[in-house]
């Protein structure tokens, strides 16, 4: 009881004495209505707003080399913590960092090694492999497909996860993969991701893992019009077309970002490489009322134990990262 | 091979109407950099046109009046006003990527993306006839009516159209305006029947490469409508060479493919291309 009176007052006083934290959130060019990636970072921080009571400011970039300018007008004013969305910011983020020591930072996908910022980095393959797996035991020509935003490492972490769990149910299974494009414009063109996914679909594969930013929805067009099945990813996108998405591979950002407020206000603001991974519930895949149907106790199962063996160590799912001898 | 074909198909429908908005525009001597803004234009316009109304059909017509209107005032600017056509152009471009956010933040309180359209809302394959029938209407337009030739002359020798009686500026606005129209109709492609909503900057590039296509073409219709198939081939091609996962080529090499076919056709192939006579350049009446 006394605990909790001293966290209630606590609370209030911080509300109540301080000024409001003001929080800066810098999204990628998706923007917060991609329904994926920022949006589940927007979500995270607008749920701070109104269960913490910040000041949030959230800008969407449409120019990567605006991105360091914004950063620093942020830290130059009287915001206190400043988060950057995407990976495409890292260096941005670590010059305004670097020239802003009293501030606080926070990264989202990418490892800024200063004293004054967060990284928050997931474990994409982990949750992609799930995805995979599910994907074989849902396929029924055995043909599965992927399609990524921009040819990044990232999302080769995601596609390299996602092949090695597919391969786990079946080792048969044919994959295609492709990408949209090498620019940053490929997260916003779902004329060409719809294209990818028809010339998939088109050649027998009926399961397509999408990670692909705002392009995503036009990969959901193709499996509407195709009636397969399409895989959503960093939001849960169940809902969008609901009985064509098989699931959606979490990536709860949302959940970094809120943990980062909260952290800061109460003054416990940790810098360095914070890791989301399946244990922690940072990455995981999606059942709800829209894809209950498409999902049987039997495959849930398989799932739960795939996923206890990865937390445990039993199964290592290989990371592009590290293959590639980047942290 | 049928999937590459409807693919190029697809993929092309955008591209032509651009394209031959661009034709109309640039024949008549007024350069178009704008073609980029202008789709976006028409695919914002179509996008909430057919949200409001629920009918395709209405939210082409509304992408081809909006993206009139905003040729009018593109007119407005380098027609009356004599701006500079290039630095007017790249304006617009930027207009139209700061416009339509403030506009789907209006209208529905999201600054990225419109809400998606369900499928019976949207075009099934309608957009593809319409490209090619507005390129053979723009050939014949060029070659057998009054209006073609009045075009050229405003692009090649104002001066002689005007002894003739015929208003420069005016065939100029109304070659813009339709250029624009048509450009928007390739944007209300993006939206309402390749994919399902706008999305933000969703013509990624398109406007320039119908650009490329118009240079490429030779200012001409049937050349330039080739041109645009061909930058649909190759993106179709290399869709389907994407997917051969054993293939020793980095994929970085394949999203290069059309690209580097543009400039070796450019450089090599097509010889010369010579732009209208007074592109650029404003005329007094």
């Amino acid at each position: 009881m006394i605990k909790l009176l001293s966290i209630l007052l606590s609370v209030f006083t911080l509300n109540a004495g301080a000024a409001p934290l003001k929080v800066a959130l810098v999204l990628d060019k998706g923007g917060k209505d991609d329904k994926s990636f920022n949006a589940a970072a927007f979500a995270g921080a607008t749920k701070a707003q109104s269960e913490l009571g910040i000041t949030l400011k959230a800008v969407e970039t449409t120019d990567d080399t605006a991105v360091e300018n914004t950063m620093r007008s942020f830290a130059g004013k009287d915001f206190d913590l400043i988060i950057g969305i995407g990976f495409a910011q890292a260096e941005a983020l670590r010059k305004a960092a670097t020239a802003f020591p009293a501030k606080h930072f926070a990264i989202v996908d990418a490892d800024v090694n200063l004293p004054n910022v967060r990284s928050l980095l997931f474990e994409e393959h982990q949750g992609s492999y799930l995805v995979g797996a599910l994907s074989a035991m849902a396929s029924k020509t055995g043909k599965i497909g992927f399609i990524g935003g921009m040819d990044v490492p990232l999302i080769r972490r995601f596609q390299m996860g996602f092949v090695a769990g597919v391969k786990k149910v079946n080792p048969k299974a044919m994959l295609s993969t492709n990408y949209v494009g090498v620019t940053s414009d490929s997260w916003n063109n779902p004329a060409k991701s719809k294209e990818l996914a028809l010339t998939q679909y088109g050649a027998g594969t009926d399961v397509i893992f999408a990670a692909a930013g705002a392009s995503n929805s036009g990969v959901f067009d193709a499996a509407e019009e195709k009636k397969v099945f399409v895989i959503g990813v960093d939001s849960n996108q169940n809902w969008v077309k609901p009985g064509r998405v098989l699931t959606s591979m979490l990536k709860r950002v949302d959940l970094a970002v809120y943990a980062a407020i909260q952290d800061s206000i109460k003054g416990k603001f940790t810098a360095g490489a914070e890791r989301f991974g399946l244990k922690n519930h940072g990455v995981d895949f999606a059942v709800d009322q829209y894809n209950q149907a498409l999902i049987t106790p039997e495959m849930q199962k398989k799932l739960e134990a795939l996923k206890a063996e990865i937390i445990a160590g039993k199964i290592v799912v290989p990371d592009y990262y590290k293959l590639n001898g980047k942290k | 091979m049928m999937l590459i074909f409807l693919s190029t198909l697809r993929m092309s429908t955008p591209l032509l109407f651009a394209a031959i908005g661009g034709m109309f525009c640039e024949r008549s001597g007024v350069i178009n950099i704008a073609l980029e803004g202008f789709m976006l234009f028409g695919a914002f316009f179509a996008a909430a046109f057919t949200i409001a109304t629920g009918n395709p059909w209405l939210g082409l017509a509304g992408a081809l009046a909006g993206g009139a209107a905003f040729g009018l005032l593109y007119g407005l600017f380098v027609i009356q006003w004599r701006i500079n056509q290039v630095v007017a152009g790249t304006a617009f471009n930027f207009l139209a990527m700061g416009l339509i956010p403030f506009a789907l933040k209006i209208l529905y309180g999201s600054t990225g993306a419109s809400p998606s359209i369900p499928i019976e809302q949207r075009f099934q394959i309608f957009p593809v006839f319409g490209a090619w029938g507005i390129t053979a209407f723009a050939w014949f337009v060029l070659r057998y009516t009054p209006y073609g030739l009045w075009l050229s002359f405003a692009g090649e020798n104002p001066e002689a159209l005007d002894a003739a009686g015929i208003s420069v500026r005016g065939v100029r606005y109304s070659a813009v305006m339709i250029g624009s129209a048509l450009a928007a109709a390739g944007g209300a492609s993006l939206s309402i029947f390749l994919s399902s909503g706008y999305a933000r900057n969703m013509s990624a590039g398109r406007g320039f490469m119908a650009l490329a296509a118009l240079i490429f073409g030779k200012w001409r219709p049937i050349p330039a409508a080739l041109a645009c198939l061909f930058f649909a081939f190759m993106e179709a091609l290399q869709i389907s060479a994407q997917n051969i996962t054993e293939l020793p080529i980095p994929a970085e090499f394949i999203q290069c493919l059309p690209y580097l076919a543009t400039m070796i056709a450019l450089a090599g192939f097509v010889g010369s291309s010579k732009p209208p006579k007074q592109l650029g350049n404003a005329f007094p009446r």
